[in-house]
């Protein structure tokens, strides 16, 4: 009798309380301020290259006058992608090409994690280690990395050609484990293939991006296990009265 | 976010969203404008009490209304919405969610529940997040006592806490900025509401704030190191609803219940800013700005809020007399008035007076008195005007399109002046109407960064000539101009050919002249300019080069415009003011004065309104207020003044000048008066035009107060550092 009331007494106290959270907010490993270092400090000029003048005008014509702020982020993604990472000049560079204060630039390039402020290496390794890739080996992907490359997730390679990190969910979970190598996904791997996939790239060659698995794409990899009958016609399970 | 900038480049095309945060900047000015047709109102209802409100008003202006006031951080009434903080969230009937009330706009027929439970859980809410990443280190926070976030979290928030920091982990941390000698920043204690940013953004027109990162990692400031140097800085530490921004001379000074609050009138530049002088045991701890929409809106320039500590240095405390070995000796009061006494006398009324940019109406008016008493006739300010009898005419020497005015102007041309830096509340709506009303400026003198876009015309002077004749290209959009204006500095009157400069441009502004619109404007940089020509005095110090004196009286003339070889040999020197500065190193003998903060006085500002200073403190010393020194004196020489008390005093400044007695009133100078014909001849020499103040360096010491401020100093230095910087790197790229 006394356990039962004992027992009610204290759901009803548990009931009246919410948890208390034990978990910590996680801090970025990036720096959001700027410090001038030998690779990047503002007296580096950058300056765009021929060609990639020829897109910046192509980019701004996109965009109606008064709302030319608009292609900042293709801008700096152009820099980018022209530099290897982004630079605080390049950052000036769009300021001035979109006549706007630095500070606003500033403000969008440390917004998006995938605008690089500091030196990365020839090939960013982006290991996925979200739930389904994890699930699925992630843990493994990310070791063979670490060992193959001597470097920890954050880190580049001193001939400055790897840069790994780790990254949060890159929507390729149906072929999980992925990695993702600059623009390419390499899926449904295993720590052979991303061994295979390392010395390819220290050898110079680029292996072939896609599932390593043998799949085309995200296809179910024997035969289909639903959606195998006859596509229903237009007007299917609507009201007859329709 | 949305900018205003932005609002202005999207314009009409803006979407909706763009348009209502344009609109609640410019409320006020919408209000104002829009008298003729009456628009349709919708009514909506706030805790069940109807309010009638036109289309667009926010769900938190329609709660002001009625006087229901919604907890808020980051909205404020003179910047843009951001709509970041999500303090102010109620509850809208039938609304599943809580509306963020600053950047809503109200639809017909709402019903807002300002004090509902679910407002009250969503407050709540809010509060905790915010207050779980903010120190608890309010007993060291300068701003505690006057910490919204303390106000607020008091009456809005839980009361208690779930925050258990049991990973020992610590709250989020963000290192400080260095920003500047002015601003103090612990950042920390930032609750992201972007204020700073936005007024940076806005009103300064300095974009060097902005925040950088995201999610628990997001932190404002300049992302590279750089100081955030402007003449408004000041304004951001009144901004911030926390102590994350804070006055670095005034830190670990005093606690807000500590400090008796006097309000006043700032006298450091011409706009007369109303002031709120906080002082403790008889010092000036700090000077906050006091709302006064017509003068300057809620803000304040860095150089009257912080050179407040040069009132307590440089001081004059003790009547001197100059001895026979030239040292100057303190002396009794006594001894001193009757040495300067007896020079009088003996002068025979060759005396003359001189008043400086400090000096109050009423110590203009006690020595005018006590000179024309004896027989002196010579009455002049330290700063020249044109030749002539300019000051007869009030129009010639005022801004007469007045200081709110100027907001509605849309064509400006700015003549030999940096209204940035001589006025930079002027600055600010001239700022405040290019942003939002499409304001189109031109400059004739050197090439200046006002804070925002405008044409250079080039520097010579033939300029004013085309621009008048209707030749320039500016002239055409002067002439299209609904409420054209235009600006001429009080610094360029003062060349040979200041007379023509003025009477052409007088003579172009009444051919501009709209019935309600006076376009002349003399933007005048010292607050006893106004005061000094309406009492009666005369510019220029030639007049005491003809006069040749035998006694010349300092009024506060501490320009270092005069100096002993222009005056004769014998000519016995009197300064009567509270700085130890040019006037006082010239002068025979030296009767210390009261400053600013420590006397019941008026001054006139730039448009021509008579506004007083209340005493916060006592003179220091054997200090005294101006006018019962010049009263004393005047007893002392037998020909005593007819006023003992400030009253009196007044009632026979009411005979002189009867608007200088309506104390906050703009007395505006009589519409058809304007005369162009105070110029004797109007050919303009040319020559280039300059402005005193060109960059900010130039701006922090202007006057004896300003030039003892130890703050001002670091200011000067600050700035001199950062541009050498400046040009270290730019020699390395080169």
């Amino acid at each position: 009798m006394i356990h039962i009331s004992l027992k009610r007494l204290l759901f009803r106290v548990r009931s009246g309380l919410r948890a208390i959270t034990s978990s910590c907010a996680r801090s970025s490993e990036n720096l959001f301020v700027h410090r001038d270092t030998p690779e990047d400090n503002p007296n580096i000029p950058f300056e765009f290259t021929a060609a990639n003048k020829k897109r910046v005008e192509a980019i701004l014509s996109i965009y109606p006058e008064g709302h030319k702020r608009g292609a900042m982020i293709p801008l700096l993604d152009l820099a980018q992608r022209q530099y290897g990472w982004l630079p605080i000049s390049a950052m000036h560079k769009v300021a001035e090409i979109l006549g706007l204060p630095n500070m606003r630039v500033y403000e969008v390039a440390t917004f998006y994690t995938m605008f690089m402020r500091k030196p990365m290496g020839k090939y960013h390794i982006q290991v996925c280690t979200t739930t389904p890739c994890w699930l699925r080996g992630s843990d493994e992907i990310m070791a063979t990395c670490k060992e193959q490359l001597c470097i920890g997730p954050g880190e580049t390679t001193k001939d400055k050609m790897f840069t790994i990190s780790e990254v949060e969910c890159l929507g390729a979970c149906v072929n999980a484990p992925m990695v993702a190598i600059n623009d390419d996904f390499y899926e449904d791997l295993t720590a052979k293939d991303m061994q295979e996939i390392l010395d390819d790239l220290k050898a110079g060659k680029i292996a072939a991006p896609g599932p390593r698995s043998g799949r085309f794409a995200s296809e179910p990899k024997g035969k289909l296990t639903s959606l195998n009958e006859e596509p229903k016609g237009p007007g299917f399970g609507v009201q007859d009265g329709l | 976010m949305i900018r205003a900038p932005l609002v202005k480049a999207l314009g009409a095309l803006g979407s909706p969203t763009h348009q209502i945060a344009s609109r609640a900047v410019r409320t006020s000015a919408i209000v104002a404008q829009t008298p003729a047709k009456a628009p349709d109102t919708i009514e909506v209802f706030v805790d069940d009490i109807p309010v009638q409100v036109l289309p667009g008003t926010t769900v938190l202006q329609a709660a002001a209304q009625i006087g229901v006031e919604i907890p808020r951080f980051c909205y404020h009434e003179r910047l843009a919405v951001a709509g970041n903080c999500r303090m102010c969230l109620v509850e809208v009937e039938k609304s599943p969610k809580p509306v963020a009330a600053c950047a809503m706009p109200v639809m017909k027929g709402w019903r807002i529940k300002t004090n509902s439970e679910m407002t009250r859980k969503a407050r709540e809410g809010v509060m905790e997040f915010l207050l779980m990443n903010h120190p608890l280190d309010c007993p060291i926070c300068d701003q505690g006592g006057e910490c919204d976030l303390q106000d607020q979290a008091m009456a809005f928030g839980s009361d208690r806490s779930r925050f258990t920091d049991i990973n020992y982990t610590g709250k989020r941390a963000v290192e400080d900025k260095d920003i500047g000698p002015l601003v103090k920043t612990i950042m920390t204690r930032c609750i992201h509401c972007t204020r700073c940013i936005r007024f940076a953004s806005e009103i300064a027109g300095v974009d060097d704030l902005g925040t950088t990162g995201r999610g628990n990692d997001m932190q404002i400031g300049t992302y590279v190191e750089k100081l955030f140097l402007t003449e408004l800085s000041g304004n951001v530490i009144d901004l911030c609803p926390v102590g994350a921004l804070t006055n670095k001379p005034y830190s670990f000074v005093a606690r807000p219940w500590e400090i008796r609050k006097v309000s006043s009138i700032d006298v450091l530049d011409a706009v007369g800013s109303n002031i709120v002088i906080s002082t403790r045991t008889n010092e000036v701890l700090r000077i906050l700005p006091r709302e006064n929409e017509d003068v300057n809106e809620e803000w304040l320039a860095d150089k009257s809020r912080f050179a407040c500590d040069g009132l307590k240095r440089q001081r004059l405390v003790a009547p001197m007399v100059r001895m026979p070995n030239g040292e100057l000796q303190a002396v009794e009061w006594e001894s001193a008035l009757i040495a300067v006494a007896k020079a009088l006398q003996k002068a025979n009324g060759q005396i003359a007076g001189v008043a400086g940019q400090l000096a109050d109406v009423e110590a203009m008016v006690a020595l005018k008195d006590l000179i024309n008493r004896l027989e002196g006739e010579t009455l002049v300010t330290e700063q020249d005007f044109i030749k002539g009898s300019g000051t007869d005419v009030r129009a010639n020497y005022l801004l007469n399109s007045n200081i709110a005015g100027l907001e509605e102007a849309d064509a400006v041309l700015l003549v030999g002046t940096n209204p940035r830096y001589e006025a930079p509340l002027v600055n600010t709506r001239l700022r405040k109407a290019y942003v939002h009303n499409e304001l189109q400026i031109a400059s004739i003198g050197p090439k200046i960064d006002l804070s925002y876009s405008h044409d250079n015309l080039g520097s010579d002077a033939s300029l004013i000539k085309d621009v008048c004749s209707g030749s320039h290209a500016f002239s055409k959009v002067l002439e299209g101009a609904k409420k054209p204006a235009i600006i001429i500095g009080a610094d360029i009157l003062e060349r040979s050919d200041g007379a023509a400069i003025h009477a052409t441009i007088a003579e172009y502004c009444e051919k501009l002249k709209k019935p309600d619109w006076n376009p002349f404007n003399v933007l005048q940089n010292n607050a006893a300019q106004v005061g000094a020509y309406d009492v009666g005095y005369q510019p220029g110090l030639q007049r005491i080069n003809q006069a040749q004196p035998k006694v010349l009286v300092l009024l506060n003339a501490d320009a270092g415009k005069l100096t002993r070889e222009q005056l004769p040999k014998d000519c016995f020197v009197v300064y009567i003011g509270s700085h130890g500065d040019n006037g006082a190193s010239i002068a025979d003998a030296v009767l210390p004065g009261a400053a600013y903060t420590e006397k019941q006085a008026t001054y006139v500002n730039t448009e021509g309104r008579a506004q007083q200073t209340l005493p916060g403190v006592s003179p220091p010393g054997m200090a005294r207020e101006d006018w019962k020194i010049l009263r004393a004196l005047s007893e002392v020489t037998g020909t005593p003044l007819g006023y003992d008390t400030l009253d009196e005093l007044r009632t026979r400044l009411e005979d002189i000048a009867p608007h200088l007695t309506r104390l906050g009133k703009l007395e505006k100078a009589s519409f058809n008066e304007l005369s162009p014909k105070t110029a004797t001849s109007k050919s303009i020499s040319g020559g280039a035009i300059d402005v005193k103040q060109k960059e900010l360096r130039e701006y922090f010491m202007t006057d004896a107060i300003s030039r003892a401020s130890p703050t001002m100093a670091k200011c000067i230095s600050a700035v001199n550092k950062q541009q050498r910087q400046d040009e270290a790197k730019q020699s390395v790229a080169i």
